[in-house]
């Protein structure tokens, strides 16, 4: 929590440096035309979670996890000559996090109550859009790197608006290009190389379109197909079998996802907004789940709201689940991931919104200051809080 | 699982078909524009997301990403 505190006042500090020099960059207007800085947002959060099913101890012993989150996310405009809007969208993020589980792949070791790592996730996006014609064609890409894992990402779309502008059908697909490195149980080293990588490839194509209904109400439908090769087990996931023997994750190599989404947004009088949100899942591992969620922003004044929301969400096991020792030895497919058992959880919480028209805290430029802090409860006894922060500077 | 998605696809379908949608003009959109009435997730919520497609077996059409990064632990 102290870090989160020191993390959000330097951003804050940095925020108000970064003012100051823009006031003497905005003086020179005709360079501010060409290519403007449109916003810049801070993103930092918090998040901890407790429970009692690791799947690195195969569906026994702790899940303490802690991450602090810290992004940045910087995006340019500027128009052409024809009038064509061009974005760029440059993000950095870094997480920190330390797992007690991750501490039990060598189980003799036990270091320290928690193990640590870092993942470093930066990625561009750039779009250009035809504002008299009302579509809009976008590519980027995208990295992950953590000690044990790599990523590296790209996506296409192309949006389209309808003739008057209230409608817009979007098309994307992306692709996640990943290595695992293949590190396992201490006990199972040496019988399986321990050390090597293997590949894990994600193809996903959305189509989604939204509709503004009437001046209160607009809608979204979209749909996704994702589809994953490759090696799609975790290699420190341990799988105690009845006879007592134990063994590596082993699941199939593809998965075939669908899901299916409808998002709501509704202006309820002058000061209160409902947005809804469902999905239904599907995939070839026999997992269905239905999420819903409703967010109530309460306008207290017009630069000052409070959101509570709550999100409910329930999934079947996947078809290759036990608990710790009660796969058997006549299995092919074996998982102990209490991720993947049969659920229902519940995240609630509370966002609180404050964009004056003079930057917030009398900052200028500083338009909009975010606080979200959530609770999330698993019928698997999984406990988990998260409180984030963003800063946009506009 | 076919079915499932065509009982579904019809379902969406007859809910999208059922609004009736009036042609708003952007000088009515003040409402409709507002920041906290966009169609998407908001920046704040973003780790929430990442730690929700790790701890659960579900993730996609919530205009996050649909792969990529462990979430190993």
């Amino acid at each position: 929590m102290k870090r989160i505190f020191i993390t959000g006042f330097a951003l804050l500090g940095f925020l108000r440096a970064t003012a100051q020099d823009n006031v003497q960059t905005d003086s020179i207007a005709y360079k501010a035309q060409k290519l403007k800085l449109e916003e810049i947002n801070l993103v930092s959060s918090y998040y901890k979670q407790d429970g009692n099913n690791s799947a690195v101890t195969g569906g026994i012993g702790t899940e303490k996890l802690t991450d602090i989150s810290n992004s940045i996310d910087v995006k340019f405009v500027k128009y052409g000559e024809t009038g064509k809007k061009h974005t760029w969208d440059f993000e950095v993020g870094v997480d920190q996090y330390s797992s007690a589980s991750s501490d039990m792949v060598d189980l003799s070791a036990n270091s320290s109550a928690s193990y640590s790592d870092i993942r470093f996730y930066p990625s561009v996006s750039y779009s250009r859009e035809n504002e008299e014609k009302g579509n809009t064609i976008g590519a980027g890409v995208s990295s992950s790197t953590e000690f044990d894992y790599q990523s590296f990402g790209g996506n296409i779309n192309y949006s389209k608006k309808t003739k008057d502008r209230n409608g817009e059908f979007t098309a994307r697909f992306q692709t996640y290009i990943d290595q695992v490195k293949l590190i396992n149980p201490i006990e199972l080293r040496p019988t399986i190389e321990n050390g090597g990588t293997e590949g894990r490839n994600t193809f996903a194509g959305t189509l989604s379109y939204s509709q503004v209904v009437n001046q209160n109400l607009q809608v979204l439908f979209q749909a996704d197909l994702v589809s994953q090769q490759g090696y799609l087990s975790l290699p420190f996931h341990r799988v105690y079998f009845n006879d007592g023997s134990v063994h590596q994750e082993n699941l199939p190599d593809s998965r075939f996802k669908i899901p299916l989404a409808v998002r709501a947004s509704y202006f309820l009088g002058d000061n209160v907004i409902i947005r809804a949100y469902y999905r239904y899942y599907t995939d070839d591992w026999k997992l269905t789940s239905h999420t819903a969620d409703i967010e109530v922003p309460v306008k207290l004044s017009p630069f000052f709201s409070l959101s509570p929301f709550y999100r409910y969400y329930s999934q079947s096991a996947v078809k290759y689940f036990s608990p710790y020792g009660q796969h058997t030895g006549s299995e092919q497919y074996y998982t102990s991931n209490y991720d993947l058992s049969k659920f229902d959880s519940s995240f609630f919480g509370m966002g609180v919104r404050i964009a004056t028209p003079d930057g917030v805290f009398g900052i200028k430029h500083f338009s909009a200051l975010e606080i979200r802090y959530g609770h999330y409860s698993r019928s698997t006894n999984l406990t988990s809080d998260i409180i984030s922060i963003n800063i946009k500077y506009k | 699982m076919r079915r499932r998605i065509y009982c579904l696809s019809i379902l969406v379908l007859a809910g999208a078909g059922s609004f009736s949608c009036t042609s708003v003009k952007e000088y009515q959109k003040n409402k409709i524009n507002d920041a906290e009435m966009a169609l998407s997730n908001r920046k704040v919520e973003k780790t929430e997301l990442s730690f929700q497609s790790y701890r659960e077996g579900s993730s996609g059409a919530n205009s996050g990403k649909s792969g990529g990064g462990c979430g190993c632990n």
